[in-house]
């Protein structure tokens, strides 16, 4: 598979929007937190779980989908709705609470929904998996090639729901894939500590599909690895087990002091972001220094214009609370 | 020697609870999700592992329907295990542990095989957490036959109803108000933060308490609603209204004696809860009374309306019980006689 490298720079591009939107969020998240962090103080209220480390996953996977394929998310979801094509600037809304927002301020940060890209995101661990195996259903019955991808964190393996989706999946030969971001935490928890494999992509065998582990939280790796999950998916090959390294920048949620995670991992955080790595090799491939910068530029555009969107919007009402509760 | 008095939060009540009983029964042990080394996302745990290791304080992993189920066979071979599953919203996922397994495990084997074992678990909202971390769930519970699910309003109550909870040989749905829990990135409302003495005490599991005398009108509240309660007694005290304030402190078993003896002098009455209203505990309480009782005027509730937790606080905010809105009613109610 090659891969173009107009791909590559829509994957180093959306990768830098990602980190962009979650440092916007981020000062955001802080204003009227400090000096007491109070998670219901200022413009964003809640838990804020951000992404900032896991954008590889996201845009390798995404650059392979349409519109009209589905992806269901965690809790942990701003990068791959970026790379999924969701409307920043309505995102942006929902995540501060406004009209404007993809679900009127209903939804919040773990809860965004926008149809127009089949995106959606959940706040219960592995819950997405089994709508994932339905959106893919409902795509071949309906005689589409349109595939579902369900994203999840290495958490999530130890779910009654990941493998029942998984079997399910396989007996149905489902047009799916799914992608495991493992970023070798579950909040405190450490991998090694509450999962009995060393690879998730193992258990893929159990149910008698392909199983792929994929080291090093590399964009181009996990492109041409996905795609090839993707593609089988598309041509009716079934569903495929996909298990990504991937690194936690940030703690579990905004104000985690992460006093649980060892100091020298916490140490070589910085080493290990893979935008800078992504934009060195890309730089030593040959790509013009003038043209990263000019990508990054745009993001930042894009982004400055997306949360200043999202700060102009309504307050929502009260009587709004008590609409949309049924169709 | 009188005891030293020191204010502690319902957090810290909690952990001191269960050190005590595991000081003093092999039998109890903690299990739940990053509850070891982090001490519970909500503190409830802090210190339990360096006291007692890890054999009898584990951190699962994220498998709920394996690990309360597991906590059911631990209770069924005479075990005492306290497991937490950090929010009440989570249950989602092993609910047929709860209802179907632990739930019934005395009826089921005439009372031969008990279940003596806590789910400590965090309910309610208010803080922009949205639709799947902050509802309370207590008539969810509360509906179960089998299941005893109790809340503490302040950090003394916490203390005694654990231990209490733990010495049950009957599973305890433990929940705790994150409002009132003592975490700083939470916000704690002061009142729930009250002196707790250092040694081990029991308070009854299925006991309301009155928590403000007034002959007026009952007010019955739980967990946060209390506090909203008694702010609005205060209030009300001003203009002369006396209300009777009444800590429900449990679900289930509910306390309908003492609601009963309360509104017969009253012969008004006011249930407050941030749950779901239909259905819910204020139906529950309204029909308790109503049933009993000759009252003065009709009686009310207020409580969640029924929608999912807004994200944004604009409708999240108008929407929970408030001060306000108890006196609005008690106004209204005693208006009407």
């Amino acid at each position: 598979m090659s891969q173009e490298n107009s791909q590559r720079l829509w994957m180093f591009k959306t990768m830098v929007v990602s980190r962009e939107f979650e440092l916007a969020i981020k000062a955001a998240y802080l204003e009227g937190k400090q000096p007491v962090f109070n998670m219901a103080k200022g413009p964003i209220p809640g838990e804020m779980h951000l992404s900032n480390g896991q954008e590889p996953c996201a845009v390798g996977v995404c650059a392979h989908l349409r519109p009209t394929d589905a992806v269901t998310s965690t809790h942990r979801p701003h990068h791959v709705a970026i790379a999924k094509g969701v409307d920043i600037g309505r995102m942006a809304a929902e995540i501060f609470g406004r009209q404007e927002g993809l679900s009127g301020g209903r939804g919040g940060h773990m809860h965004l929904f926008d149809a127009a890209v089949n995106f959606c995101c959940s706040g219960i661990i592995a819950q997405g998996m089994g709508p994932a195996v339905g959106a893919a259903m409902a795509a071949r019955l309906a005689g589409r090639d349109d595939v579902a991808v369900s994203f999840i964190g290495e958490g999530a393996a130890n779910q009654g729901a990941f493998h029942e989706a998984l079997n399910l999946a396989a007996v149905w030969k489902a047009p799916v894939v799914f992608v495991i971001e493992d970023n070798a935490w579950g909040i405190s928890v450490a991998k090694r500590a509450s999962t009995a494999v060393s690879d998730n992509s193992a258990r893929a065998a159990s149910y008698g599909i392909p199983g792929v582990h994929i080291p090093g939280n590399d964009p181009d790796l996990i492109w041409e690895e996905a795609g090839k999950a993707i593609d089988r998916a598309r041509k009716g090959g079934g569903p495929t087990l996909v298990e990504i390294e991937t690194v936690r920048l940030e703690g579990h949620f905004m104000g985690d002091a992460e006093g649980y995670r060892p100091a020298e991992e916490m140490a070589g955080l910085a080493q290990r972001d893979a935008i800078l790595i992504y934009r060195a090799r890309l730089e030593k491939e040959g790509v013009a220094q003038d043209v990263l910068d000019d990508l990054e530029h745009q993001a930042r555009q894009e982004v400055t214009a997306a949360i200043a969107f999202a700060r102009a919007g309504k307050a929502p009402t009260a009587a709004q609370a008590l609409e949309k509760v049924f169709a | 020697m009188t005891a030293k008095k020191r204010k502690i939060t319902i957090a810290k009540a909690m952990a001191e609870a269960i050190a005590h009983e595991m000081r003093a029964d092999p039998g109890v042990l903690v299990m739940g999700e990053d509850i070891a080394a982090l001490g519970g996302v909500f503190g409830n745990t802090r210190g339990l592992l360096d006291e007692f290791g890890s054999e009898r304080v584990r951190d699962t992993p994220i498998s709920e329907t394996a690990f309360i189920g597991a906590a059911v066979g631990m209770a069924a071979a005479g075990m005492k295990p306290v497991v937490e599953l950090m929010f009440v919203d989570f249950f989602g996922v092993c609910m047929d542990a709860i209802y179907n397994l632990a739930a019934k495990q005395s009826y089921f084997s005439g009372g031969n095989v008990t279940c003596p074992m806590v789910l400590m678990t965090s309910v309610g909202g208010g803080y922009g957490d949205a639709g799947q971390h902050s509802q309370t769930l207590f008539a969810t519970f509360g509906h179960l036959p089998g299941l005893k699910v109790v809340i503490p309003s302040n950090a003394y109550d916490a203390k005694g109803m654990m231990i209490a909870a733990i010495r049950d040989p009957n599973p305890v749905v433990f929940m705790f108000h994150k409002a009132l829990q003592g975490m700083g990135w939470l916000g704690t409302v002061q009142s729930s933060v009250v002196d707790v003495p250092d040694e081990a005490f029991e308070i009854e599991l299925g006991k309301a308490a009155v928590v403000r005398a007034g002959r007026d009108i009952t007010i019955a509240g739980l967990g946060h609603t209390v506090h909203l309660a008694m702010d609005a007694a205060r209030e009300l005290a001003k203009a002369g209204v006396e209300a009777e304030v009444i800590d429900l402190r449990s679900v289930a078993p509910i306390d309908r004696a003492t609601i009963l003896a309360s509104v017969s002098r009253t012969r008004a009455f006011l249930s407050v809860d941030d749950d779901y209203m239909s259905y819910g505990v204020g139906a529950e309480l309204v029909a308790t009374v109503a049933e009993a009782v000759a009252l003065k005027a009709r009686p009310q509730r207020i409580s969640y309306p029924d929608i999912p937790v807004p994200f944004a606080p604009e409708m999240e905010h108008a929407v929970l019980p408030s001060a306000d809105k108890i006196i609005a009613a008690v106004q209204s109610i005693l208006g009407e006689k």
